[in-house]
């Protein structure tokens, strides 16, 4: 076994946490950076918090992942870290020049109360940042929230160190994507487009982190927003912010800022949260839908009526990220499953109340956030109730094997399987997509287990 | 030794790498960056600080004690004190494989124990909640020991881990807890973390059991840490010459063969950057001479098996291992024959490791190919000039705060393996007793040695060189594959391996084979892209 001393009675721990159902802020606010056209994203710490990052990115990506840190040293955790930020400033600006260094702060450089507001306008003011260059900045500490919270962090930066409004509204509305894959933000484009409405989407990882292979490196690809589409953002019309954790903290940030108000949906995964993301966005850019999206819609609910025997009354075992999580437990409840184990190690009471709401449709299922919802705590919740289906990331495939329990990759990381960035995650195809790939799963199962009479040729 | 394909000029090269950078970074990249000549070896600066921004390949400290070191022992429970980010990112990235004994023997690698230090333990102290997460795995498991590593906030905040550590160690009595203090920000790579790891599992594991155990030629093997079922396939050569292994630091390995390791009478150093001190504290405590040996390549492992049999002097070893090598060898000469004529005169890059970069050059020569550049991400000069230059190294402010053990002779167990006049005798044949000759005497002149290069040197180093592979990590991996140049993965054999030994080295020269002559790079233009630019030839012609 895999996981042998996973043990099946749960003792309450509040020291240890053992396989963590989250990461640390700084490695979201670094994939935030990476949808900004032309951004170099900067680790302001340790150099081990920008290798870890890069690699984690790259591991799940199959891309490039630039990013440059401030490389303390016992003397900068010391002394602060100012002159380092201001000396990698200088060195990136005259090697990699990019247009923008999204730089995020660390736990090394939280604790020593480095103030990055205060160091880039010191950059500014010294002239290490050339004319119409910028430096932004978020504070990430891993000490507080998630990486999603870190990936949300940044998203406020943009938004807030940005967006301008010179006072006169346009026809665009402003999507702020939550935590997704390039693919995700890929087909909200696409959505948008076939809908009619003019968007500013913001991040945007596509064309970055699934960069074709040309022979040459790109070291800014042709993807992310601009600049110019991100000031502009402050004269949207409005704003929706897909994610209430992941995405809405810029979304206020952008209404504080600039008067541009917002509406939240879920992240569109699955039937019914992508109906409201639909409707929300066509609301938004005051468009009807078109009948081509109604048939996609359609073929999505053909395929969950035509299969509903194979979902029905099945259980499964969730882990992951808060804006993932919600419409996904509501969609396995759209298809007739039971969502048995669900573990986020993303704190926060909102997440929680919702995940409660949605969670009054599978009365007595395990729900946990925040400190010791680890894999752990998952793992032992199905060891005393086992499940028929287990969907997360990579590591669940040590539980998944060990409790041969099917499983359907999904979420972050995915280290070892491609198709989350190429193909949609959300959206009507997107959640074909997943029913796809849990239908595969479930009727492999039956066909490596039916007896041999019972072996069907149609199913 | 001069390199039989055609080099650019490299003192222009040179120049070229550091044209961009700032005068002050640049003045510093420039002794960096060294065109070798295996005669004089030049010196190199390294284990320096990153120049901020520069993008490097380095890590830190954590990664070099807990991911390099610690990581690989299966039966230890290795609590990470920090946020929660440190240990997440360290969890079964680095492919240690492992083998217990039985089903139900202990085996903790694939778990992540972390105290997920949140805002409230950075202000007010993180001591109590490590100590309530050590009683937590404690009660748990049961493991024979706890090791705990600090992370950043940790050593700022003035947590005490040793403190606790011991604490717990006598509360439970029958649980051995140690602490390290790894810091990432200590030092200026893993190399700190490396210095920090040996010392600890020197102090706290080492020396722990006296019992001497069976067998005829008892040896450890230091800084073989089984990726990829490395220590797998040098188990296997050992067994079959009659070779003992004692202790592997640390791949494949248990608490209670570290805890013994002092009972072997040789120390064979694979990964001379990371463990290197162990060699050193074990023959100052326990007179056990340590070799520098290298399995990565054929020929390699041949002659290391030959320099182990050298030194325990028997004769019925010496002929064994004979047998050994002429029973391996064909299987790996029928395949080099093949793949010979496909791999012949193409160049290679190796920018990795702290010990990788040198000897994998073996196996790129075994396939007739030459590297043409190399340095290592977190080495010191010793690992590129050869140990007798360690008198010479000037020690900086970042090295001093690394611990420096105060190691004298055990009175009880201290016994020197050889007198002096027999390794004075065996240095003379030609074995690195005590010592590592680094790795430019065996790099081609006029070569190109960069240490800790950058993003921005890798790239222009490719530009320049065009070479036919480039070894390095998962960072560079799909920026170099973008340029159209396959890159080899040389700390996770991007999944593969062994590479050691007889065995590993038909893997590897399969897998070079494989990428430098996969039709995929010549399919990089679609067809209409290449018709563009033949028909704009075609007419250029006819005009």
């Amino acid at each position: 076994m895999l996981l042998r001393h996973t043990t099946k009675e749960v003792k309450e721990r509040e020291g240890l946490t053992i396989n963590p159902a989250k990461t640390c802020q700084p490695i979201g606010a670094m994939y935030a950076a990476l949808g900004v056209h032309g951004c170099l994203p900067h680790s302001h710490g340790s150099q081990g918090c920008c290798s870890y990052h890069r690699s984690t990115l790259t591991r799940h990506y199959k891309e490039p992942v630039m990013a440059a840190t401030s490389s303390f040293t016992e003397g900068a955790s010391v002394f602060g870290g100012q002159a380092n930020l201001l000396a990698a400033i200088e060195t990136i600006f005259s090697v990699y020049d990019p247009e923008v260094i999204a730089v995020h702060s660390t736990c090394l450089s939280e604790t020593i109360g480095d103030d990055l507001q205060q160091i880039t306008k010191k950059a500014k003011d010294d002239g290490k940042i050339p004319e119409g260059k910028y430096v932004i900045y978020a504070s990430t500490p891993s000490f507080v929230g998630s990486h999603i919270t870190g990936y949300a962090n940044m998203v406020v930066g943009m938004a807030e160190q940005f967006a301008k409004s010179i006072g006169e509204k346009n026809d665009k509305v402003n999507v702020i994507a939550g935590w997704m894959e390039p693919s995700d933000m890929r087909e909200i484009k696409s959505l948008a487009s076939r809908l009619g409405v003019k968007i500013v989407l913001f991040p945007d990882t596509s064309d970055v982190l699934d960069a074709p292979q040309t022979g040459k490196h790109e070291f800014y690809p042709k993807g992310g927003t601009t600049i110019a589409e991100l000031i502009s953002a402050g004269d949207s019309k409005c704003s929706l912010a897909v994610g209430c954790i992941s995405a809405e903290p810029a979304a206020v940030a952008l209404d504080k800022k600039c008067k541009v108000p917002f509406e939240t949906v879920d992240m569109p995964i699955g039937l019914s949260a992508t109906d409201r993301f639909i409707m929300a966005l066509s609301k938004a850019g005051g468009v009807k839908v078109p009948d081509e999206i109604t048939a996609e819609r359609g073929r999505l609910v053909d395929v969950m009526a035509d299969m509903e025997q194979y979902f029905y009354g099945k259980k499964v075992a969730l882990f992951g990220d808060p804006d993932q999580l919600m419409p996904l437990t509501e969609f396995l409840l759209d298809l007739g499953m039971i969502p048995a184990h669900i573990v986020s190690g993303t704190p926060g009471n909102r997440f929680e109340k919702r995940m409660r709401e949605i969670l009054e449709r599978a009365p007595g299922a395990n729900f946990r956030n925040g400190a010791q919802a680890d894999m752990f705590l998952l793992h032992q919740w199905i060891k005393n109730e086992p499940v028929d289906l287990l969907i997360g990331n990579t590591y669940g495939k040590y539980i998944a094997r060990d409790e041969d329990i099917p499983f359907v990759r999904f979420g972050f990381p995915i280290l070892d399987r491609i198709g989350h960035s190429y193909f949609p995650n959300i959206g009507y195809s997107g959640s074909l997509r997943l029913v796809e790939k849990i239908l595969g799963v479930l009727m492999d199962r039956q066909d490596q287990t039916a007896l041999e009479e019972r072996f069907e040729l149609v199913m | 030794m001069q390199a039989k394909v055609n080099l650019p000029d490299p003192s222009l090269i040179t120049e070229e790498l550091i044209n961009k950078y700032p005068a002050k970074v640049a003045k510093k990249r420039r002794k960096s960056i060294v065109v070798n000549d295996p005669e004089t070896t030049p010196e190199v600066q390294a284990n320096v600080r990153t120049v901020p921004g520069i993008i490097t390949q380095r890590g830190c400290s954590y990664a070099g004690c807990k991911g390099v070191v610690l990581g690989p022992t299966r039966d230890i429970v290795n609590i990470v004190h920090g946020p929660i980010g440190c240990s997440f990112y360290a969890w079964l990235t680095r492919r240690n494989q492992t083998r217990p004994e039985t089903p139900e023997h202990e085996n903790y690698i694939t778990y992540c124990f972390s105290t997920d230090m949140q805002e409230e333990h950075v202000v007010f102290g993180g001591e109590k909640k490590l100590k309530v997460a050590i009683q937590e795995a404690y009660d748990l498991f049961h493991p024979k020991a706890i090791a705990i590593f600090s992370t950043c906030p940790v050593g700022l905040i003035g947590d005490d881990v040793h403190a606790a550590s011991r604490e717990m160690k006598a509360k439970f009595g029958d649980c051995n807890v140690f602490g390290f203090s790894c810091e990432g920000y200590r030092g200026v790579s893993q190399s700190a973390g490396h210095h920090i790891a040996n010392n600890g599992v020197f102090k706290h594991m080492v020396g722990n059991n006296n019992e001497v155990k069976a067998g005829k030629f008892k040896l450890n093997l230091l800084g073989e840490y089984n990726i990829g079922g490395d220590a797998f396939e040098i188990e296997r050569i050992f067994d079959k010459c009659g070779i003992t292994l004692v202790a592997s630091f640390s791949g494949n390995s248990t608490v209670g063969a570290i805890e013994n390791a002092h009972t072997a009478d040789l120390n064979v150093i694979m990964c001379h950057r990371s463990i290197n001190y162990m060699g050193d504290m074990m023959e100052t405590k326990y007179g056990i001479p340590w070799m520098k040996v290298n399995f990565v390549g054929a020929e390699s492992t041949t002659k290391s098996l030959r320099k182990i049999a050298e030194y325990f002097g028997d004769e019925e070893l010496k002929a064994r291992v004979e047998e050994v090598i002429a029973e391996e060898m064909p299987a790996v000469k029928a395949i080099i024959d093949e793949i010979r004529p496909r791999t012949e005169g193409k160049t290679a890059m190796l920018f990795v490791g702290g010990s990788r970069a040198h000897h994998y050059q073996d196996l790129f020569t075994e396939l007739g190919m030459t590297t043409i550049a190399a340095g290592y991400e977190f080495a010191h000069r010793d690992d590129y000039e050869g140990r007798e230059v360690l008198p010479k190294i000037k020690i900086d402010a970042d090295s001093k705060n690394i611990e420096e053990l105060k190691v004298t002779a055990d009175p009880d167990l201290y016994n020197p393996r050889k007198t002096e006049a027999e390794l004075e005798e065996l240095k003379a044949k030609g074995l690195e007793i005590n010592g590592y000759e680094g790795m430019m005497k065996q790099m081609m002149k006029k070569t190109l040695v960069v240490d800790d290069v950058s993003h921005y040197e890798s790239e222009k180093l490719i530009e320049l060189y065009k070479p036919d592979i480039f070894c390095a990590g998962i960072k560079e991996k799909y920026v170099v594959q973008k340029m159209g140049v396959p890159l080899k993965q040389l700390h996770s054999y991007d999944y593969g391996g062994p590479y050691t030994g007889f065995k590993g080295a038909v893997n590897f020269y399969k897998d070079i084979d494989r990428m430098v002559n996969n039709p995929v790079w010549k399919m990089i233009k679609a067809p209409w892209e290449k018709a563009e630019s033949e028909s704009l030839e075609a007419s250029y012609v006819a005009s």
